[in-house]
């Protein structure tokens, strides 16, 4: 399974975070620090992969942000850039041309999205399709709900 | 909308003190919004509570506030109050508990999306007790006849699996029926939960390995099928799934004969028919590779895969050949003869840019170094020493050292494999490989000569190579000699006079370059040869007695005892043993070969005597 999926910029800000096994702020944090340090020394045209204590860490770079995650052993890492893309593909379908500021400013949305793709840490759905539609069909049950709600009782 | 504004604020903070001042004013905001009892803005103050919260300041007040809104009859509050609580709570939080009921009432909920939530949450950070609470919820679900919410159910019971192995006992029969869905969402599902339940009950092999029939129907669906624009990935059909169904494969093939022949001619269509031109495909090939060398396969089949991963050596993707290293490295004892058939490839990626590439391809060779090979391979990895990163160097000699003495096929190549490597590379030699060489060097006693004059040039032009310099300094105390009669064979004659020995060893002695360890080895050096020479007594007398107020307390010590030696001892200077381990005798004088860096241990050798015969 996947551990973390880590979103963070050059700079090293945090622009998502997700965890699938409990931990402690403090270990989370530790994590986020040791994710951005070793991510960000990189040089260019090296592999995607990298050990950090028992797990295989697979990261790849979309404009300016690293998108970074954490598995176990028996996980398999070529599997996991597809995923990782599976996900940029899915938030770039959402916003269009999707951007760090979409993330930024949209964050629970990008959140919406990963929680119809992965849970507990394993591929949800495997069809891009069926993804775009509950996010779609989720979005408009906010929309309607809000407007049903929000009308006066007779 | 509101936290938009507010995310904008933060951004503009021009320093850290400045958002930080903003944080708080927005924080006290949120409390204050938190404390009124009206809706309307409820889920916007939430929401900007969770992004402080990732800029990585603290929101624990918040916890209730999400329990709240989950409880809450309106979609867009449970969407971010479920969202909050698998940002800001976890099963260590006891705030956790109070969310159970509401969980449980939304799986029962009329719309299934409100039913995701709820699964979701508890698949993200349900709690042993939570979980044992809603599991005979979610076994009900498994067979609810919506495959939006069965595909969520089944990795909801994956991780109540993981919480709670027992509990597996509930998914058991409804796993297996799983597998006759369509729905590829519901299959992966089922893939995963029947993985996890072999994992965690070795119990339930047997009963899963009924299933491989069925797997493999689905993995022969998906090879064959035409395109479906559904789930092509670069030409492969589901990868995702195809990967799962292979794992889940293997578990059950492993040890077990007849399984594995059911998987057999399956494996080896994958392994042909997978187009690995792009990483969804060489995704799906490597798992399969791992399949077949983890299963009871036949040896065709085994070559097939290994010869995959020597074709992945090839691939311009990086990451494909980084990936087949590491499969290689795993498979390198048991298949040796098979991934030898791609030793030339693997030296070849010695040369790759990309570092980690390097680490995997050196210790590849280093596994695949035999008694037919070794002088070929040493010469690659010499080469490699050369340009060779400076992370890998130090664990690139102690290999290099380890096959050398394993394989050297005469004694001359070994000293001179040794003097290589200490000449080109000493500064990176591990301490403790040290007392090893010199042993090595001891036994070979037809090449005193050769090596002491190789190692005493080696040293008059670079004294900064640690290992080099103890070694060095370690021959040229025992075979000084040998350097000062001038001529050796296969080696051009140099003339050294005793002045010039004493000179490069004092020069380490006062050099800052050198570590006390090859400061103390120089000053044993210059012991030794006041038995081998006779011109320069009292040169060495006295750098010993200068020793012997030196700031260095090890140096101070030894060279107290050894002035003790001149003094009380004279006569018994040739008959001191400075090694305790070694049974080597020489003519008088024997060697010291610290076996360990603790001078302590080496105090205790000094003065004591044996008889030589």
């Amino acid at each position: 399974m996947m551990r973390f999926l880590l979103l963070f910029s050059r700079q090293g800000k945090i622009r998502l975070q997700k965890w699938f096994l409990p931990l402690g702020e403090r270990e989370k944090k530790k994590i986020i620090r040791d994710m951005t340090t070793m991510v960000l020394a990189r040089k260019p045209r090296t592999c995607n992969f990298l050990h950090w204590k028992d797990l295989k860490i697979v990261y790849k770079r979309y404009a300016s942000l690293y998108f970074c995650c954490g598995l176990e052993e028996e996980d398999n890492e070529l599997l996991a850039l597809e995923v990782l893309h599976r996900y940029v593909e899915l938030l770039d379908k959402y916003f269009g041309n999707v951007c760090e500021l979409d993330i930024i400013f949209n964050f629970e949305k990008a959140y919406f999205i990963l929680d119809e793709f992965l849970m507990g840490g394993e591929v949800q759905e495997t069809s891009k399709q069926s993804i775009a539609k509950s996010i779609e069909a989720s979005d408009m049950l906010q929309e309607t709900m809000e407007e049903y709600m929000s009308k006066p009782a007779f | 909308c509101p936290e938009n504004e507010m995310i904008r604020v933060i951004r503009s903070a021009r320093t850290q003190g400045e958002e930080r001042g903003v944080i708080q004013r927005e924080c006290a905001a949120i409390r204050a919004q938190f404390r009124q009892a009206d809706s309307g803005g409820r889920s916007h103050n939430l929401a900007k509570l969770l992004y402080v919260h990732m800029l990585g300041y603290p929101a624990h007040f918040g916890q209730m506030e999400c329990v709240r809104m989950i409880a809450s009859p309106r979609y867009s509050e449970k969407r971010i109050g479920y969202l909050g609580a698998m940002m800001l709570l976890d099963e260590k939080q006891d705030a956790s508990l109070l969310i159970t009921n509401s969980i449980k009432n939304d799986l029962s909920h009329s719309s299934q999306y409100i039913q995701s939530l709820a699964l979701c949450t508890l698949a993200c950070m349900g709690s042993a007790e939570m979980c044992r609470d809603l599991a005979p919820e979610i076994e009900r679900l498994l067979k609810a006849s919506n495959s939006y919410i069965k595909k969520k159910a089944a990795l909801c019971a994956v991780h109540i699996v993981r919480k709670i192995p027992e509990l597996g006992e509930l998914f058991t029969p409804s796993a297996h029926s799983l597998l006759s869905d369509k729905n590829h969402g519901v299959l992966h599902g089922a893939v995963v939960l029947i993985t996890e339940l072999c994992e965690r009950n070795p119990g339930n092999l047997d009963e899963f390995r009924k299933a491989v029939p069925e797997l493999v129907q689905i993995m022969k669906g998906l090879v064959t099928s035409g395109y479906s624009p559904e789930h092509n990935v670069a030409g492969i059909s589901d990868p995702f799934l195809q990967v799962r169904v292979l794992r889940l494969l293997r578990i059950l093939g492993r040890n077990n004969d007849e399984a594995s022949d059911a998987m057999n001619d399956l494996l080896a269509q994958v392994a042909t028919n997978t187009d690995s031109s792009k990483t969804a495909g060489s995704a799906v090939l490597y798992e399969t590779v791992l399949t077949i060398m983890d299963i009871k396969s036949e040896s065709g089949l085994r070559v097939l895969a290994v010869n995959i991963l020597g074709r992945f050596l090839l691939n311009n993707d990086r990451n494909i050949r980084y990936i087949s290293m590491t499969s290689l490295q795993k498979i390198v004892q048991t298949d040796h003869t098979a991934v030898q058939r791609h030793r030339g490839t693997i030296v070849d990626c010695l040369k790759d840019q990309d570092a980690s590439v390097k680490r995997r391809a050196l210790e590849l060779s280093l596994a695949l170094v035999s008694a037919a090979n070794i002088r070929s391979m040493m010469k690659e990895l010499l080469r490699f020493l050369s340009t060779c990163p400076p992370e890998l160097r130090s664990h690139a000699t102690s290999g290099i050292f380890n096959a050398a003495e394993r394989y050297a096929p005469s004694q001359r190549w070994h000293i001179d494999t040794i003097l290589h490597v200490l000449i080109t590379a000493g500064g990176d030699v591990r301490d403790e490989t040290v007392p090893n060489l010199i042993q090595l060097i001891s036994v070979a006693s037809e090449l005193h000569c050769y090596t002491v004059h190789k190692l005493y040039r080696a040293l008059i032009s670079d004294i900064s190579q640690q290992s080099l310099v103890q070694v060095a300094c370690w021959c040229i105390g025992e075979y000084g000699d040998l350097l000062l009669k001038g001529d050796c064979d296969e080696i051009e004659p140099m003339q050294v006079t005793e002045d010039d020995v004493l000179d490069v060893l004092e020069t380490i002695l006062q050099s800052h370059m050198s570590s006390p360890t090859s400061r103390g080895f120089a000053l044993t050096a210059i012991m030794k040869l006041s038995t081998r020479i006779t011109n320069n007594i009292d040169r060495i007398r006295s750098v010993v007695s200068i020793y012997g107020s030196c700031i260095d307390v090890e140096l101070q010590q030894r060279a107290v005892e050894y002035n003790a030696l001149f003094k009380k001892y004279d006569h018994m200077r040739y008959l001191i043993i400075f090694d305790e381990d070694s049974d080597i005798h020489q003519s008088g004088i024997c060697s010291l070969a610290r076996t360990e860096s603790t001078h302590a241990q080496e105090h205790t050798t000094f003065l004591r005597f044996k008889n030589t015969s």
